[in-house]
């Protein structure tokens, strides 16, 4: 075995082992490099935020357009707020856009449903930092089956 | 009676102690000091092979047939909640965050770390490291160090083409044999699979294997009892002893990473 041919089956086995972390990342966790995108920051405030994580999707017709950033719960109110980080490819949201949080499926994980409002000239649009003011909880089902027995004994 | 007891335990405390004394000298010896490129990448490069190339194809082989095993368990599960979709995110996730870093572990502790202790014992039995010392060609430096920078370097690389291999091999049963659509089992794995808890942590646990791995063969290697009996002895310690000491790290990894 020359030296010459163990340095090319070293260096196939790194460049192997390159690309098997290539596919891990770009195929299977689906991040790409370098090309991380500008984004911009919007608030929610909410009831109850039910079993939304952090990085649980923003999608707008079903459309991933962003990500949750942040989730803390407000000092005064104690009602959780929520931070959308939104991808600056789109930014015209008029503010009078709401968000509810969603369930994929019935047992699905749960994203956030952003939908744009109506325009006219006195709507503003949404910018960095603003908050969302139209907003709706999460349905947990506890409660939902809990109302539901609760109406059926009346 | 109580005074030979006490005795017993403390000549156990103090051989373990003294082991690891020994360990970590040997570490010490190997790793500091002025690095020495222009002899030290040949020599590195020559035990990647023997480490890494050579531990290719059980890598290649095991993670096929884990990811293959992992889609067929889960599919009869899932396929009961009608949740086969999830098949993706069930093996990605276990290949990832465990069983990529922990089977490479294991079977590099086999395959790798059973030979460098045999060599190095071997080198010891038969005064090649004590006739080194006497050209004055440090045998830690020459020896110790580039295997364990080779152990370092090949491992994480091998848990990440293992990962890769499982996953395919999961698609192979998943997808093409079982039926799996194969949009969903790629989707729900992208939508699952986060670059940095996931693939990153696997590649950090995988690290921290490598060193406990290599650095238990190297020192059982060098510390053997020179003879035919202690050599045989010091390999089956070091499969022993690196294996447990994996799948010990491996659960305060994962409380840590993956456990908050």
């Amino acid at each position: 075995m020359t030296a010459r041919k163990i340095e090319i089956l070293v260096g196939a086995f790194i460049v192997l082992a390159c690309a098997a972390f290539l596919m891990l990342a770009l195929k299977v966790a689906n991040t790409g490099f370098g090309g991380s995108s500008q984004t911009y920051t919007l608030y929610a405030q909410f009831d109850n935020i039910g079993g939304l994580k952090v990085r649980s999707p923003v999608k707008v017709g079903g459309v991933t357009v962003g990500r949750v950033s942040n989730i803390e719960l407000d000092r005064v109110s104690y009602s959780p707020v929520v931070s959308l980080e939104i991808n600056a490819d789109y930014s015209n949201f008029p503010e009078t856009s709401s968000v509810a949080i969603l369930t994929s499926g019935l047992l699905g994980e749960q994203y956030i449903g952003l939908l744009p409002g109506f325009v006219d000239d006195t709507v503003l649009m949404l910018g960095n930092g603003d908050t969302i003011e139209d907003t709706r909880s999460a349905i947990v089902l506890e409660e939902l089956i809990g109302q539901f027995l609760f109406n059926r004994g009346n | 009676m109580i005074a030979n007891r006490l005795q017993k335990i403390g000549h156990q405390t103090l051989n373990s102690v003294s082991g690891f004394g020994r360990a970590g000298l040997m570490l010490f010896g190997a790793l500091l000091g002025k690095p020495d490129f222009r002899r030290g990448i040949p020599l590195l490069i020559k035990q990647l092979y023997v480490i890494g190339v050579l531990s290719l194809m059980i890598i290649l082989v095991s993670g096929l047939f884990i990811g293959m095993v992992l889609a067929l368990q889960g599919y009869t599960v899932l396929v009961k909640f009608g949740a086969e979709g999830m098949l993706g995110p069930l093996v990605s996730l276990s290949l990832l965050r465990e069983l990529g870093p922990v089977v490479t572990a294991l079977l590099f502790a086999g395959r790798a770390g059973s030979a460098l202790t045999a060599e190095i014992g071997l080198m010891k039995a038969t005064e090649q490291l004590s006739g080194m010392e006497m050209m004055a060609v440090d045998p830690l430096r020459r020896i110790i160090a580039p295997r364990f920078w080779a152990g370092v370097i090949a491992m994480p690389l091998l848990a990440l083409i293992f990962n890769a291999v499982g996953i395919l091999g999961g698609h192979l049963v998943g997808v093409e044999w079982l039926g799996v659509d194969a949009g969903s089992y790629w989707s729900a794995m992208q939508a699952n699979v986060d670059l940095y808890q996931d693939v990153l942590n696997g590649v950090i646990k995988s690290i921290v294997f490598a060193l406990i791995v290599i650095w238990i063969a190297l020192h059982k290697g060098f510390d053997a009892v020179p003879t035919s009996e202690g050599i045989s002895r010091a390999t089956t310690q070091t499969v022993v002893t690196a294996s447990l000491a994996v799948l010990g790290f491996d659960f305060v990894l994962t409380a840590l990473m993956f456990g908050g």
